[in-house]
């Protein structure tokens, strides 16, 4: 009885101590005034996590739209309400879906090959080796992996957006023969500039630090053997997915639900 | 060195094509418009009952969007609706005083505006003046209230 308590408690320590260490890594890692060579590490890192998922997130942004728009006009059919089309479809997308599912596909393409990656350098002793040559890793491999998720994340999630509204409008003027007047002027009469679309890029900014941070920490704080990478991608993908999931509730409750 | 120009130059893409995309967002999905707030000009109208108007809703003239609702507060003089109108500033004077404005509703479930209709007076509205002439909304239940008691009354 008395070793299950106390095992309960270590377990809570080693959370504990977790959260710290992930708390000052962050903290450490992301203050300091960028180089000229940073900046360029930083743009080779948005290249790669930002201007490479481009293709995976605008293909689901548009099948995402089309999907929303086809449901959407089943249901606002049988109340004569098809008009509404537009502004169902932009308000569910800038919301809700283009923050979370950007998020969480990014979290996918981007965050396991981060942890990955700095796991790797991690078991073949190429942060030790840094540290030995008077390199700071921190600011070397991390800090410019950690803003360039920071930036590419709002700017996938507007390209998420905007395809997404375009996929609406192809399935619901297109094909299915909304009005074009009234489907954009339904959809600019109902969304808000700073209510819906700064929210929404707001949300996106938060899932942004916390999938990168999630990703980055996993890596660089993983047992260095084959196993401890595999266990350390897998927790990224799974820890980030919730992290999402459950932040986007309390933010959609503190921006949307009239709390304030 | 090759390599690295074409991935600044998709990097650069990239946040081009971001900042382009949050600029559709701004101007085609939210509607904002570029013109000067200094375009317009308010009017006021006393309403008996607003049913379900809410600020930001449209103001038509002859069906034309000519303005929107800016506030909604409770004239505590009269007890009922006072609805502040900003209006595209090329009508300016040139609205008769005796215009009428109705509540009215987009379809079954649309959202309600409200509808301005011109007079025949040759004086004009000028920026501030109240609408005199107001129709509220419908409301189902006093339509319905209505319709029972000419039924008990024929």
């Amino acid at each position: 009885m008395m070793r299950q308590i106390s095992a309960l408690g270590r377990r809570g320590c080693d959370l504990l101590e977790a959260m710290g260490r992930a708390g000052l890594f962050l903290a450490q890692s992301s203050v300091g005034v960028p180089s000229r060579e940073g900046l360029y590490l930083w743009l080779r890192q948005v290249h790669f996590i930002g201007v490479l998922s481009l293709a995976i997130v605008l293909v689901s942004g548009l099948f995402i739209g089309m999907v929303l728009a086809l449901q959407g006009y089943t249901i606002l059919v049988d109340f004569g309400a098809e008009q509404a089309l537009g502004q169902m479809v932009a308000l569910s997308l800038l919301r809700e879906l283009s923050p979370v599912v950007a998020a969480l596909l990014f979290a996918g393409r981007a965050g396991s090959a981060l942890t990955a990656e700095i796991g790797l350098m991690k078991a073949t002793e190429q942060l030790t080796s840094m540290e030995m040559i008077g390199v700071d890793p921190l600011r070397r491999v991390v800090a410019p992996r950690l803003w360039a998720g920071f930036v590419a994340l709002p700017l996938l999630t507007v390209g998420f957006s905007v395809v997404g509204i375009y996929g609406g409008y192809l399935v619901g003027v297109e094909w299915l023969g909304v009005f074009d007047g009234s489907f954009w002027g339904n959809m600019q009469s109902s969304v808000d500039f700073v209510g819906d679309v700064g929210n929404g890029m707001l949300k996106s900014l938060v899932f942004a630090v916390v999938v990168t941070w999630i990703a980055v920490f996993q890596g660089y704080d993983l047992i260095p053997t084959s196993e401890g990478i595999s266990r350390a991608t897998t927790r990224t993908v799974v820890y980030s997915s919730l992290a999402v999931l459950g932040l986007d509730f309390v933010l959609t409750a503190v921006m949307f639900g009239g709390l304030s | 060195m090759k390599r690295s120009k074409i991935m600044e130059l998709g990097v650069g893409l990239f946040m081009l094509a971001g900042i382009l995309g949050m600029i559709f967002l701004g101007l085609r999905v939210s509607g904002l418009t570029l013109t000067s707030p200094g375009n317009t000009f308010t009017l006021e109208a006393n309403f008996s009952n607003i049913g379900g108007l809410k600020p930001r809703a449209q103001v038509t003239m002859a069906g034309v969007t000519v303005g929107r609702i800016s506030s909604i507060e409770l004239d505590t003089d009269w007890y009922d609706a006072r609805v502040v109108m900003e209006l595209d500033g090329k009508l300016e004077d040139r609205l008769s005083r005796d215009t009428t404005a109705a509540i009215l509703t987009s379809g079954l479930l649309g959202e309600q505006y409200v509808g301005l209709s011109v007079g025949g007076d040759p004086e004009t509205l000028a920026d501030g003046d109240t609408i005199r002439d107001t129709q509220s909304a419908l409301v189902l239940e006093e339509l319905i209230q209505q319709f029972v008691s000419n039924m008990v009354s024929d």
